[in-house]
This record gives C-alpha cells, structure tokens and sequence, in this order.
C-alpha cells in the first residue's frame, strides 16, 4: 500500500494561543480506514480539517493523491477538492433542497454531467446508501440517519478517492449508529474509498478501522493496527481501543460461524 | 359643500386612482433599485464581516461607514439634499419619477443591511461543505447563501416595501404625488377628514395585502 495523505510536522495555533497541532506527522494509506481519537479539544478535527485544507496549517505540509496541498492555487485547491469529499457531525445538507438536489450539488459546480446523466448519478449515489425513495424529500422530513446518509451520498456523488468524516455518528443513536458504520465499510470494501473518521466513540471506532491514531495534546500519541493485539498501548485511549477493535472482531467471527 | 359623500368620493376616484399609480410607480422603481443595487451590497456587507481581518479590512469598513451615513438621513432631508442629482438624473426634481430617486438612494443602504443579517443567519457549517465541494466563492453565494436564506430575503423584501409606501407619502414634498400625498392634501389642509380615512383605508388594504403575500410566499419558499 502507499501513502494516499502524507502530513508532515504539521502544527496550527487558534487565536487563544494554545497550540492545536504541533508538528504532527501522519501517513493514510490507500484504501484503509483510519480512526482519529482524541479527548475534546486534542487537535483530532483540527487534524481531519487539514486533509482538505478546511483549515491552514501554520507550518507543515499536506500531501493528498502526490499533491501538495498548501502550495496550490485557489483554482487548483478547489479541484483537488472534488477528489476529497467530506461528512460532519451536523449534516450540513442544505435544507431548501430536495435530497436529490442535495446530491446533485457537487456534480453542478462543475457542470460536467447531462441532465440524463445527473439524474443516474443521483439514482446510484442514493441507491447506494439505500435512500432510493426519498430522492424527492427535504432534509428537514428525515431522521438523523437519513440525513447522514444523504450526506455520503453527497460526498461520494463526485466519486472522490477519500472520504472524511468528521464525528460522522455523534448525533445519533447506538442502533442508527451501527447502520451508518455498515453503510461506511461497505462504501470502502466495495468502492475502495479511502476513509479517515475522527470520533469521540471507541466502540465505533473499534468495529470500523484498520487502523487508528491516538492523539493528545496536539501530538500522534500513538497510531497502531487494530489487528495488533500483542503489543502493549502506552495510552489509555489506546487501550481502549485495542479492547473495542479484539471485541468487534470477535463479534464478526461468531457472526461468521453462526451465518 | 352640495355633494353627498358618496358623490365626493366618487369625484375624488380618478384622482385616487393617479395617486395609487404615483405610489406604485414610486414603490417599484424604490424597490427594484434594492434589490438590483442593495442586494449584491448587503452580500458584500456580509463577506466583509466574515473576513474583518485581510486584505478587504479598508473597503468593507469604508463600504459600512458609507451605509450608515446614507442612513442616517432622516428621509425628508435626503429627499431636499438629493434634489441637484435628481435633477441630474431625471431632469426634473418633482413629480413620482423624480420622488423615486432619493426613495431609490434610501432603500439601497436599508435593503443592504436586512440581505447581511439575513444571510448572517444561514448555518456555517453549509457553507462549510460547499468549501469542502469545492464550490467557487461566487457559487457559495449563489447557490448556498441565496438558497438557503431565501424566505428570509422575501421578508426582508417584504418589510422594505412596508416601510418605503410610508417613506413615499413625505415624496408629496416634491410634488411626487401618491396617496400618502392624497391624505395629506385633502385631508389635513382641508379638513375632509372622510376622504383622510379614505385613504388611509386604501393603505391598510396594500399594506395588509403585501404582508400576507410576502410572508405566504416565504412559507412555501422554506423547506426547512
């Protein structure tokens, strides 16, 4: 595998002075799902934000698909852009559109489709996250995972190489939660979507990555395979995830056997 | 006084009916320059708050002191300081035309400030996945801002055209006609208070009248 996002000693300080990042290094390789934990306030969502450059980095550089992303122009940022699409907390769908119109966004800023040829993309993306009814809906008529949905729908209407996800499930309940994360994998196993999901919720984090990171303080504490199960976690986030990951798997294998 | 009052309002009609015209004509050509000029301005209002550090510091504090200014006016003096551009622009300085300049001049700056805190209210966050879509600066206004505050904007049209058919009646000042003028002439100056309420009946009617199709109109336009 190589490296699909290549950051390097990358470090971002707000206006309150305390630093947010400091020179985080941190690879995603093509094809995986990596997770980003972190308390409140650890620099995670800063970290996410800077694939796409949603936000700047004071120093550093971020490397997506062998771009370097802080050195382009705003018309090639832009472009770059639609190769990277991005899911959040709250949705973001705009609420005077219809789902459809809501998918259909990204493929009208550049115009690139016929008409016949948006309303399949449109059929496709909501087909796949199972949302073919409701192509004529408005966001405010949906439930909390509905929306989520319309929103990877959105993002993957451009069919991007990566998909963030910034705490994709923290406004939803357990059940929608496990729907959404299956409707996530399938997305990387069978679209081969690279994804990077930051989240506060382990045992989401446990069932869905490959891999994960752990970061405190602004720093990569540590970023270890979930696999991985014989060396020992120097954090307590780290910790926590291994259990997480070992009981999804084991889940997964009894699944196996009783299928 | 020989008339009855149904003969004097009936006399009186023809010259109700130039005054609705006056107020309209007034009223749309106000309005059209809001929302032609005073709407792409209020957009630049609401950019220049978003970004009140960089590059567009100077212009956007310049671009708000020039509102407020022009705000400041009370109408009536506006209307009097205005009149060598009116005259400029139209030729002449009475009559409805020539009243709608300075009602033009006022509703710009008035429209602008009801599009930025219109617009101030649609959610970051939408804006923030367009950025992510890659979608030009141009198209977040056209395609998000515009979108997701259009009820909004409606009403905010809705409360400029309520305010400026009152503006319109201190055009009477400069010949400009129009039943705020009506009132006042045949009302006040003659004490025929039965034709004041008259017209001021026909105002309850359009105000009422606007109101409820603006807010109807940004009903069905919100989908939120």
């Amino acid at each position: 595998m190589s490296a699909l996002i290549r950051i390097e000693r990358v470090s971002k300080t707000f206006g309150s002075g305390v630093p947010a990042l400091r020179e985080v290094s941190l690879q995603v390789e093509r094809g995986e799902i990596l997770g980003i934990a972190g308390r409140s306030g650890a620099g995670k969502s800063t970290l996410l934000r800077m694939m796409n450059l949603l936000e700047r980095p004071d120093s550093g550089t971020v490397e997506v698909a062998g771009r370097e992303l802080t050195g382009l122009s705003a018309r090639e940022l832009r472009a770059a852009r639609q190769g990277i699409g991005m899911i959040f907390q709250g949705y973001n769908l705009l609420q005077n559109l219809s789902v459809a119109d809501n998918v259909a966004f990204p493929l009208r800023l550049h115009g690139r489709l016929n008409p016949p040829r948006l309303r399949q993309r449109i059929a496709e993306c909501l087909e796949l996250v199972g949302l073919a009814g409701k192509a004529g809906s408005y966001p405010a008529q949906l439930s909390g995972g509905q929306k989520q949905r319309v929103a990877i729908a959105r993002a993957l209407a451009n069919q991007p190489a990566i998909l963030l996800c910034d705490e994709p499930t923290s406004a939803l309940d357990a059940e929608t939660t496990r729907g959404l994360l299956q409707t996530l994998q399938a997305v990387n196993t069978e679209m081969k979507v690279t994804i990077v999901i930051v989240s506060h919720e382990l045992p989401a984090l446990g069932a869905l990555c490959r891999r994960v990171a752990v970061i405190e303080e602004g720093r990569v504490a540590e970023d270890f395979l979930l696999s991985d199960l014989s060396t020992p976690r120097s954090t307590a986030l780290g910790r926590e995830l291994a259990f997480h990951g070992a009981e999804a798997a084991a889940a997964q294998r009894q699944g196996a056997i009783h299928a | 006084m020989p008339e009855t009052l149904h003969e004097r309002l009936l006399a009186l009609l023809p010259e109700l009916l130039t005054a609705l015209g006056q107020t309209l004509l007034m009223l749309g050509i106000g309005l059209l320059a809001a929302v032609v000029l005073g709407g792409p301005l209020g957009v630049l209002l609401y950019q220049a708050g978003r970004h009140p550090a960089g590059r567009f510091r100077l212009p956007a504090r310049l671009l708000g002191w020039a509102v407020n200014t022009l705000r400041s006016f009370p109408f009536i003096v506006l209307l009097v300081a205005l009149v060598p551009f009116t005259r400029l622009l139209t030729g002449t300085s009475i009559g409805p035309l020539a009243a709608a300049v300075p009602l033009a001049i006022a509703a710009i700056p008035y429209f602008a400030r009801l599009v930025e805190q219109t617009l101030a209210e649609v959610p970051q966050g939408v804006i923030e996945a367009a950025l992510a879509m890659g979608a030009t600066p141009l198209q977040i206004v056209l395609r998000v801002l515009l979108v997701e505050a259009r009820s909004g904007l409606v009403l905010a049209l809705t409360v400029l055209a309520i305010s400026f058919l009152s503006y319109s009646a201190v055009a009477g000042v400069v010949g400009g006609g129009g039943i705020g003028d009506l009132a006042i002439r045949y009302g006040y100056y003659r004490f025929e208070t039965d034709i004041m309420i008259l017209t001021v009946a026909v105002l309850v009617v359009l105000v009422q009248g606007i109101q409820f199709t603006g807010a109807r109109l940004a009903r069905r336009l919100d989908k939120r």
